[in-house]
């Protein structure tokens, strides 16, 4: 798979994670992909922390409206049954544990479910925008990514990078499995039968234990 | 009461080393005119309270680009590629501040709260310094509330009395924005008399606003 394979893939094993009814916040990059996957038989609110829910899909010409925009700045369309608020409210959402699941990218996750995604000292500093809240706030945080960065690991047994919350990641799910966070460690619960369970486990710096019902990854 | 005033009056008595709040998201919602003015007139040593820093080009940004923020606290800067530069050679204060916190930072000092405590940012770069308070056995940090000399916002709507509509997502930061300045200064796309907007619907009351200037997008 190209990079682009890997992200459709990851997305697409996201969505089926989403639940009907639920309020869902998608990180910018490649869960924003996971919208295009939603399971024809659900019904999911899409939370945007810039200010509304009922995020819909890209502005076309016949639904521009310059007064609208996604937390990433692009212009976006808002659903019938929708709303907007402000910055205060959409974070009281956020914090108060109003959102079901949020997913996020992420530079390092490690053992105990810790997150780096929005520093590296020196180099690039953006901001951690809306997602520390994010961690801290929604019910169930999945981390969607690639499993290596150029061959480096990025599931650690120790985050080195600035964390952007503590123990706040439940699920991480990558082009070769789906790892489950518990108090136990990293739990491998599901493998893209591509790998085998050593090939994930060499590029996973922390220790991964298998579930004894591991299944095969489906999208 | 009439608020409504002419641009160059309403912003004439901001000074170098004031404290603004502009609002706007990625500049989604920022009074273009009012930081167009603000530039014109001339003014320097400004700290800044944004969500971000807009691009280069937008919003909050356009200060940045021509070096006039001695402080900024926003929660995101890296669509501004300046502001970057100027936090790395230590031109600019950075304070980053998780964006739900800056927010009710804002509120708080809005509101009159002395702070409010979260769970955002413990175990981060962000407790660095701050107190922590633990309530039935949660850690939290105590976040002070953030005030201004000036807000410079934007609505859809205002009327003489300075009742704001917004559109869209343009509200954001604007509504608490509001509440948390001396002095808030609206730029309007439209000023309808007293009366014209619906009391029920009315997303920031004209308590919180002191001047209005008319932007002239709708009847320019």
């Amino acid at each position: 798979m190209d990079k682009h394979e890997i992200q459709e893939f990851i997305a697409k094993r996201v969505a089926k994670e989403l639940e009907h009814g639920s309020i869902v916040n998608l990180g910018i990059g490649l869960p924003t992909k996971v919208a295009n996957y939603i399971p024809d038989d659900i019904e999911v609110l899409f939370q945007s922390e810039n200010g509304f829910v009922g995020l819909g899909p890209s502005q076309t010409e016949e639904t521009h409206d310059p007064n609208i925009v996604n937390a990433g700045g692009q212009p976006v369309t808002i659903k019938p049954g929708g709303a907007f608020f402000d910055s205060a409210v959409s974070f009281g959402i956020i914090r108060g544990g109003h959102v079901d699941l949020t997913v996020l990218g992420a530079l390092q996750v490690d053992e105990k479910g810790n997150i780096a995604n929005y520093m590296i000292p020196g180099k690039l500093v953006p901001g951690m925008g809306g997602a520390m809240d994010l961690l801290n706030g929604a019910k169930n945080v999945i981390v969607a990514m690639q499993h290596t960065a150029k061959g480096n690991h990025k599931i650690l047994k120790e985050c080195n990078l600035p964390l952007t919350a503590q123990g706040a990641v439940d699920t991480i799910i990558t082009e070769m499995g789906v790892i489950k966070v518990t108090t136990e460690g990293l739990l491998l619960t599901e493998i893209n039968p591509d790998f085998t369970v050593e090939d994930v486990q060499e590029a996973t710096e922390a220790k991964l234990y298998v579930d004894k019902d591991l299944k095969q990854m489906q999208v | 009461m009439d608020k409504v005033m002419d641009i160059k009056e309403a912003i004439k008595d901001i000074r170098d080393g004031d404290t603004l709040m502009i609002g706007g998201f990625m500049a989604n919602g920022a009074p273009e005119k009012l930081i167009d003015a603000l530039i014109e007139q001339g003014v320097k040593d400004i700290t800044l309270i944004s969500s971000d820093t807009g691009m280069i080009t937008t919003g909050s940004g356009k200060l940045i680009a021509r070096k006039l923020i001695k402080k900024l606290y926003a929660s995101h800067i890296g669509t501004n590629k300046e502001t970057g530069r100027q936090m790395n050679e230590g031109e600019t204060d950075v304070e980053l501040v998780p964006q739900g916190t800056l927010a009710e930072r804002i509120r708080a000092g809005g509101y009159g709260l002395g702070g409010f405590l979260t769970e955002t940012g413990v175990g981060t770069l962000v407790e660095e310094g701050k107190q922590k308070i633990t309530v039935e056995g949660v850690e939290y940090l105590l976040e002070t509330p953030l005030t201004a000399d000036y807000a410079l916002i934007h609505a859809a709507k205002a009327d003489r009395n300075g009742n704001l509509v917004y559109q869209g997502s343009t509200n954001n930061f604007s509504n608490v924005m509001a509440s948390a300045a001396k002095v808030t200064i609206v730029e309007a796309d439209e000023v309808v008399e007293n009366g014209e907007l619906d009391p029920n619907f009315v997303h920031t009351p004209g308590v919180f606003v002191n001047r209005i200037v008319d932007g002239g997008a709708v009847n320019g």
